[in-house]
C-alpha cells in the first residue's frame, strides 16, 4: 500500500512527480557500475593498515625496518609522514573539524585511543605480502587504563584520553582537565517557571548504543600520484571535494596537485564524509610511485569508523491539564568516540523542535572515550534526543489520558513557531503529517494480541551549501548534465526530471553524470539531505541559463533586440515575443544547437551558488509492534511513514528514503549496539553480531509523502533523506510500552533487556497482589 | 608452492585460471578475472553482495575456494541479461526503484533468480526468508521484495 | 597453504594422519573460510572431502537414513524421504546462515566445527543419531552427543574424520522438531537451541522422549531429566512443566554477546515447552513448518 504522491500543484508539472526508470539503473543491475573497489590501475599495489590491539596506549616506538626490508614492499607509512596540524576546531558542514583531531584518527600519533586505531600503512605487491608486512611492523605500547561507558567517562577519577582537555563552553572555564570537550547549553524562556505552572511533570533518564551506518559497501580507494606530484584519486565517498581538501591539509599539498572522482557509492548515510584511508592512499602511492589500492575489511569497518554516539539522558518535560506542555529540559551527554566532535549540537537543537514550546532548556555534553570517534549517521545526533523526547511526550499524553496524535497536535511547531535553537520556522508540515496519521487506516486498524501502537514525530533542519552544476547543449540539442554531489540513492534521476521539466526535453535527451573534482566549481558534500535540493536548485539555475542563452541566440539570428524573444514554456522552444517581432519560425533546442556555432558559440548552463533557504522536514510514524511476552522478542507487524518531502521530484526515491530510514531506525530501536567486553575490546565487530535488519525481519513499509513546498527552492523541494530515521526510535519504544505495560529506557531494546524488564514488572504485580 | 590451475565456466564460456589455496572464488572473480559485479560487503558469508551460483546452486562466493571451482558452472550477474534483454528481475528492479545505492543489487538479482527459478510462485514471506542472506541497508526491503514478487508474476504470465 | 581433494575415505585418512602441520577438512567451508580469513586458524593443508562419494550422499536402506557427512543442508531439504521423517533435523540444518549458506554448509561441519550454538546438532541428538568415523584402525560408531566434548573439542583422535550420520527410521506415531532462539528472524547464531523427538503409543502416551539443547553450556546437551518427565505421561501441560524445567536446570551457560545466562535458562524452557508441542503435534501426524 503505497499512497501516490499528494500534490495541489501537480498539475503545473509534467515530469516531476512521475516515476521513470532512474538513468544510472541499467549498469546497477548488470554490475556494470563502478564502486571504490572496482577499478584496478596497471602495476598497482595493495595497501593495508596496521591496528592497536591495545584500547589505550602510549605509542613508545614504532621500527618499521623490518616490514620495509620484507621482498614486495614499496613503502611504509607512519604520522610523521603526514604534515604537521593545528589543534582547532571549526564549522564545517553538519559538524566541525578540527585537522589535528582528523590526522590523529587516520593514524595514531603518540598513543593508540581504541581497540583498532589505525598507527602505521603498508603498500606492497599483494594482499598476502601485505599482510606478512604488517606482522614485521614492531610497536612498543605502554598499556593505560580505559573508559567505554559515557558516564563513567565523565567522572571524577575516570582515565583521561587527553591530560590537557578541559571542557569548552563553561564559564568560568574548569582548571582541571576531564573527558567533557564541550558543553552546549540552548535556553528558550524560562524553564523553571513553566515547570512551576504544569499540572504534570514527568522525568526520565535513557541510555542508548552506538549504532553503526552499516553500509554494504566498505570504504575503498585507489590512489596514484606521478613523479611530479600530480595526484588522482577514486573513491567511494558523500564528497570528493571534501576529500581533496581534507587530504590536501593533512598532506600539505596545494588543493590543485589532487583530482579526486567520485566512484559509485555503495551506501554511505553520513559515514562517507570523512577520510580514512585516502591520505593513506596518496601517501603510500607518493613514496611508492605505483597505484595504492585499500580496502577496508568489514571488521575494520565496524571498529574503527564512524558509528553515531552512543548516550545518557535525562529529559523532563511538564504540561498543563488541558494537554499544553509548558516546559521542556533535556541534559545530553553524547559520546564522541576517541576525538572530540559528537553530534550533540544537533541533538539539542532538535530534541524539542516538533513542538511550540514557551519554554525550553537543553543541555548537551560532548565526551570522549576509548571507543571509535564518531561519525555523521543520518540526521546526525536528532535520533537520540528526539527519543528521548518523544518517548516522554508519549507517557505524558498516557498520563493526561490524551490521544498521542491529539496531544501532539496541540502542542505542534508550526509555520512561525520560534524554535528554542533559534529560527521561526516558515510553512512546515508537522500539523499536516499528524492529521495524515490520524487520517490514515492503520492508525484504525484493530491491534491484535501482545500487539502495540506507537506514534513519535521527527524533525531535521535539512541544508543547503556550496553547489556547481553544468549543463551543456550538444550539438544535435540532447544535454550533458554535471552535478558535483555523489549520488547516493536516485539523485541523478532527480536532477535529469528537473532539467527535463525545466526545458521540456525527453529525459533520454539528457545524460547525467557526477563530475570530478576538476570538471566544476567546489560542491559540498552529499548530507544534510542537501544534493536534490542544492543540486536541483543549481540543475534549474543552470537549465535557465540554457533557456536565456537560447533566447539570446535567436535574438541573434533574427537581427531582433533580446526583449523581443521569448522562451515559451509550454513548447520548450523560443519565439518572437510579440506580433512587433515580426514571423519567425520558433525554435527548440534541437534549432538553437545547430546555430550555436554561427552565433557565438557553445552553449553551456552553468550555476554555481551557495544554496540558502533550506526548509526542515517534519515527520510522524506509527509502528505496530508485537512483543512475545515469554521471550522479549519484539517483531514490526505494520509500519507507516509519513512525512513532508516539499515536493516530491520521483515519489519512489521518497518512498525509498523513507522506507530505508525507518530499517535502520528498526535496527537501532532492537537490535544493533556496539557490545564491549571488560577489556574495552569490541566483540561484535561483523554482520554476523552487528544484528542490523534482515528482509525477513520487516513487514512492507508504508509511506504517506505529505507536500508542503518549500518557498525557497523552485519546485518546493525539502530534503527527505534524513528526518525518517529519527521516529522509528521512539515509536516502536511507545508501541512496546503499549503492548507490554513497561516502559522501556534503553535502546536496543533486545530480547534479554525487554523480557528482564518484563519479568521485573511482572515480579512487582505479583507481590502487589 | 605452485598455483592450482582450474577450469570453469562462467555463464556459459570456458574460464581457466590459476590460483592459490587461500584465494576464495570472489577473489579470483574480481582481481583476475576483472569481474566485479559480483561485490564484496563482509567477506564472512554474512551479507550475500558476493552471491553467484555454482551448478546452479545458490552460494557466497566469498565462501568458497576458487579451486573448488574446478570443473563447475559459475553463473554470475554479467550473465543475467541475455543480449539486449535484461532478465525480467533486472527489469522489475528498475521499474520499481528497488535500489538505492545499488551495491547489494547483484547480490540480490542472482538469489532472486536462484528462488524463482526454484519457486516460480513465492509468497511474500518465502521470498524475505530466501533473501534474508542479502543485506540490503538502503531500501528496508519494501521495493525489493515487490520487484521479486512482479519479476515472479511477469516470467509466470510469460 | 596445500590443497588436495581425495576421492576415497582411506585416503582422507590417510592424508589426516600423515600431516604434520594443521591439517584441516574442508566441507562446505563456511565455518572454516572465515575462521582462516579471521586469523582464528592457519591450517597448512586443506582435504576437501566433497570428492568423496559416500560422504555426498544420503541412503535410505534398513527404514532409516545414512547421511554423508558432506550433504548441505539445501540437499538435505530436497530429500523428500528425510524431511518427511525427521523434519525437525531437516529444519534445524536449513536453520544455519542465509540460503547462500544453506548450499555449502554440511552436517559433518556443523558438527565438527565444535560450537556449542550449532543448530543441527540437537535435532540430531533428540533423534537418537548416531555418527560413523573412519579413521587409520578403521571404522567406529558414537552417538551424536558424544562427539563435541567442548568448545572446539572433538571426540576424534588423529586420522579421524566423519564418514556419516545414522538416523533411525522414523517411529510410527512419532514425531521431532527443533526451535531456536535467535534476536532477528534469520541469520544469527542460536542463542538457545531445543531439539526433541517423542513416540506415542496408541493411547498418546508418550513412550520415547529426547530433549537435547545448545548454546547454553560448552557442549549441546542431553537431558535426561526432560526425557523422564515426559516418558509415561500423555504429555499434559503438567509434564511439559516439570519437562521445561529440567531443560532450564540442566543449562550451565554463560554471559555473552548473544545473550545473558538468566536469558538462556528461562528461554531453555520456553523453547522446550514450544519444541515439545510441535514434536507432539506431528507425531500426531499433523504437518507444517516451523517458519
Amino acid at each position: 500500500m503505497q499512497d501516490k504522491a499528494k500534490s495541489p500543484m501537480s498539475s503545473e508539472f509534467s515530469v516531476v512527480g512521475t516515476r521513470p526508470v532512474r538513468p544510472d539503473g541499467v549498469d546497477k543491475v548488470t554490475g556494470r557500475a563502478r564502486f571504490g573497489a572496482d577499478l584496478n590501475l596497471s602495476g598497482q599495489l595493495t595497501g593495508a593498515v596496521l591496528r592497536s590491539p591495545h584500547v589505550h596506549a602510549r605509542v613508545l616506538k614504532i621500527d618499521v625496518s623490518q616490514a620495509l626490508a620484507l621482498e614486495g614492499v614499496k613503502a611504509v607509512v607512519t604520522q610523521k609522514d603526514f604534515a604537521p596540524q593545528v589543534n582547532s576546531t571549526t564549522a564545517f558542514g553538519e559538524g566541525t573539524l578540527n585537522l589535528m583531531h582528523m590526522l590523529t584518527n587516520v593514524l595514531a600519533g603518540d598513543k593508540v585511543l581504541f581497540h583498532g586505531h589505525p598507527i602505521a600503512a603498508v603498500a606492497a605487491t599483494n594482499a598476502a605480502v601485505a599482510k606478512r608486512a604488517l606482522k614485521l611492523i614492531k610497536v612498543d605500547y605502554e598499556v593505560l587504563p580505559h573508559v567505554i561507558d559515557v558516564d563513567e567517562a565523565m567522572a571524577l577519577g575516570a582515565p583521561l584520553l587527553f591530560p590537557d582537555m578541559i571542557t569548552e563552553g563553561v564559564k568560568p572555564a574548569p582548571t582541571t582537565p576531564s573527558n567533557i570537550a564541550k558543553r552546549i547549553d540552548i535556553v528558550l524562556g524560562d524553564v523553571e517557571a513553566g515547570f512551576k505552572v504544569a499540572d504534570v511533570i514527568i522525568e526520565r533518564s535513557f541510555k542508548t548504543a552506538p549504532v553503526h551506518q552499516g553500509y554494504i559497501e566498505p570504504h575503498a580507494c585507489v590512489a596514484t600520484v606521478s613523479e611530479d606530484g600530480q595526484a588522482e584519486l577514486w573513491v567511494s565517498t558523500q564528497g570528493h571535494w571534501i576529500v581533496r581538501m581534507l587530504c590536501a591539509k593533512l598532506l600539505g599539498w596545494d588543493i590543485n596537485k589532487i583530482k579526486v572522482t567520485a566512484a559509485e557509492i555503495g551506501g554511505g548515510f553520513g559515514g562517507k564524509t570523512v577520510v580514512y584511508l585516502e591520505p593513506l592512499a596518496l601517501l603510500l602511492s607518493q613514496k611508492s610511485r605505483r597505484p595504492v589500492k585499500m580496502v577496508m575489511s568489514r571488521e575494520d569497518v565496524i571498529r574503527a569508523t564512524g558509528p553515531t554516539s552512543g548516550s545518557s539522558m535525562t529529559v523532563k518535560i511538564g504540561a498543563t491539564n488541558d494537554g499544553r506542555i509548558v516546559a521542556g529540559e533535556a541534559l545530553l551527554k553524547y559520546q564522541a568516540g576517541a576525538l572530540p566532535g559528537s553530534p550533540v549540537g544537533p541533538g539539542c537543537m532538535c530534541a524539542f523542535a516538533p513542538y511550540d514550546l514557551p519554554n525550553v532548556k537543553v543541555t548537551g555534553y560532548d565526551v570522549v572515550s576509548n571507543r571509535p570517534k564518531v561519525a555523521a549517521y543520518r540526521a546526525p545526533g536528532a535520533p537520540i534526543s528526539e527519543y528521548a523526547v518523544e518517548a516522554v511526550v508519549d507517557e505524558l499524553a498516557a498520563t493526561l489520558k490524551m490521544d498521542p496524535i491529539e496531544f501532539r497536535l496541540k502542542n505542534v511547531a508550526k509555520q512561525g513557531t520560534k524554535a528554542a535553537y533559534g529560527p521561526k520556522f516558515g510553512p512546515v508540515g508537522m500539523a499536516e503529517s499528524l492529521e495524515a496519521a490520524k487520517a490514515s487506516a492503520h492508525w484504525r486498524t484493530p491491534l491484535g494480541k501482545n500487539q502495540g501502537r506507537g506514534v513519535a514525530a521527527g524533525f531535521w533542519f535539512n541544508i543547503g551549501g556550496e553547489t556547481t552544476v553544468s549543463l551543456v547543449l550538444n550539438e544535435d540539442g540532447t544535454l550533458g548534465l554535471t552535478a558535483g554531489t555523489p549520488d547516493i540513492g536516485g539523485l541523478r534521476a532527480s536532477l535529469c526530471m528537473m532539467a527535463s521539466e525545466e526545458l521540456k526535453v525527453p529525459l533520454e535527451k539528457i545524460r547525467v553524470q557526477i563530475g570530478d573534482t576538476n570538471q566544476l566549481g567546489y560542491n559540498f558534500l552529499t548530507g544534510g539531505s542537501r544534493s536534490t535540493f542544492s543540486s536541483g536548485m543549481a540543475t534549474v539555475e543552470a537549465a535557465r541559463d540554457i533557456k536565456k542563452e537560447a533566447v539570446r541566440r535567436a535574438a541573434k539570428l533574427w537581427e531582433l533586440p533580446e526583449e523581443a524573444v521569448e522562451w515559451d514554456s509550454g513548447s520548450g522552444s523560443v519565439r518572437p515575443a510579440g506580433p512587433n517581432a515580426g514571423k519567425h519560425t520558433p525554435m527548440t533546442l534541437v534549432d538553437i544547437a545547430r546555430i550555436a556555432g554561427k552565433t557565438g558559440g557553445p552553449i553551456v548552463g552553468y550555476s554555481r551558488l551557495n544554496a540558502h533557504g533550506a526548509a526542515p522536514s517534519f515527520a510522524c510514524h506509527i509502528a505496530d509492534v508485537e512483543v512475545d511476552p515469554e521471550t522479549g522478542k519484539a517483531s514490526i507487524v505494520r509500519y507507516t511513514a509519513i512525512q513532508d518531502a516539499g515536493r516530491a521530484i520521483h515519489p519512489s526515491y521518497v518512498e525509498g528514503q523513507y522506507q530505508g530510514g525507518v530499517a535502520q531506525g528498526i535496527g537501532w530501536a532492537l537490535n544493533e549496539e556496539y557490545i564491549y567486553g571488560t577489556d574495552g575490546k569490541l566483540q561484535n565487530a561483523g554482520f554476523l553480531d552487528y544484528r542490523i535488519p534482515v528482509a525477513s525481519d520487516l513487514p512492507m513499509l508504508d509511506t504517506i509523502i505529505i507536500e508542503v513546498p518549500n518557498p525557497t527552492h523552485p519546485y518546493g523541494v525539502r530534503g527527505v533523506g534524513e528526518t525518517c530515521i529519527i521516529p522509528p526510535l521512539a515509536a516502536i519504544s511507545n508501541a512496546m510500552s503499549m503492548a507490554t505495560g513497561v516502559r522501556f529506557a534503553e535502546l536496543p531494546m533486545s530480547p534479554p533487556k525487554v523480557l528482564a524488564a518484563l519479568d521485573k514488572a511482572r515480579a512487582a504485580n505479583t507481590a502487589k497482589m | 608452492m605452485a598455483k592450482h590451475h582450474v577450469q570453469t565456466t562462467i555463464n556459459g564460456d570456458p574460464i581457466e585460471f590459476l590460483c592459490d589455496t587461500e584465494e576464495t572464488l570472489l577473489d579470483v572473480l574480481r582481481n583476475q578475472l576483472n569481474m566485479t559485479g559480483t561485490k564484496e560487503g563482509c567477506s564472512t558469508g554474512d551479507c550475500g553482495a558476493c552471491s553467484v551460483t555454482v551448478d546452479n546452486r545458490l552460494v557466497c562466493s566469498c565462501l568458497m575456494l576458487g579451486v573448488e571451482a574446478n570443473g563447475k558452472k559459475i553463473g554470475t550477474i554479467e550473465g543475467l541479461a541475455s543480449g539486449d534483454k535484461l532478465h525480467p528481475l533486472q527489469q522489475k528492479f528498475l521499474e520499481h526503484a528497488a535500489l538505492q545505492c545499488g551495491v547489494c543489487t547483484p547480490g540480490f538479482l542472482v538469489a532472486s533468480k536462484a528462488l524463482l527459478e526454484k519457486n516460480s510462485n513465492p509468497t511474500e514471506t518465502e521470498v524475505r526468508y530466501w533473501l534474508a542472506g542479502n543485506l540490503c541497508r538502503c531500501t528496508g526491503y519494501d521495493k525489493i521484495v515487490r520487484a521479486v514478487m512482479d519479476a515472479a508474476h511477469e516470467i509466470r504470465s510469460a | 597453504m596445500r590443497y588436495e581433494a581425495p576421492e576415497s575415505v582411506e585416503k582422507a585418512c590417510q592424508l589426516l594422519a600423515d600431516d604434520v602441520g594443521h591439517a584441516r577438512i574442508l566441507a562446505g567451508g563456511t565455518d572454516l573460510l572465515v575462521q582462516i580469513k579471521t586469523d582464528v586458524l592457519d591450517p597448512s593443508l586443506l582435504i576437501d572431502i566433497k570428492k568423496i562419494q559416500e560422504l555426498r550422499e544420503i541412503n535410505t536402506g534398513s527404514g532409516g537414513f545414512r547421511i554423508g557427512a558432506a550433504v548441505t543442508g539445501a540437499e538435505l531439504k530436497e530429500h523428500d524421504g528425510l524431511r518427511a521423517a525427521w523434519p525437525g533435523i531437516v529444519e534445524a540444518a536449513n536453520l544455519i546462515g542465509s540460503t547462500q549458506v544453506q548450499g555449502r554448509a554440511t552436517l559433518g561441519g556443523n558438527l565438527c566445527n565444535g560450537s556449542p550454538a550449532a543448530d543441527s546438532v540437537p535435532a540430531l541428538i533428540a533423534a537418537g543419531a548416531k555418527v560413523v568415523i573412519a579413521g587409520p584402525n578403521g571404522r567406529r560408531e558414537l552417538p551424536v552427543e558424544d562427539i563435541m566434548v567442548g568448545v572446539r573439542k572433538l571426540a576424534l583422535t588423529k586420522g579421524e574424520l566423519i564418514v556419516s550420520f545414522i538416523v533411525p527410521p522414523r517411529p510410527k506415531q512419532g514425531g521431532d522438531a527443533y526451535l531456536r532462539f535467535i534476536p532477528r528472524t534469520e541469520m544469527d547464531i542460536a542463542v538457545v537451541g531445543c531439539g526433541v523427538s517423542l513416540q506415542l503409543d496408541a493411547d498418546g502416551t508418550c513412550t520415547f522422549a529426547r530433549l537435547a539443547l545448545g548454546a547454553v553450556a560448552e557442549r549441546p546437551l542431553l537431558v535426561g531429566d526432560a526425557a523422564k518427565a515426559l516418558i509415561g505421561s500423555k504429555l499434559d501441560a503438567k509434564a511439559v512443566d516439570v519437562a521445561a524445567a529440567a531443560a532450564s536446570a540442566a543449562c550451565r551457560p554463560i554471559d555473552d554477546k548473544r545473550g545473558t545466562k538468566a536469558f538462556r535458562i528461562k528461554v531453555a524452557a520456553v523453547l522446550a515447552r514450544r519444541t515439545i508441542q510441535i514434536a507432539l503435534d506431528r507425531a500426531h501426524g499433523k504437518t507444517g513448518t516451523t517458519h
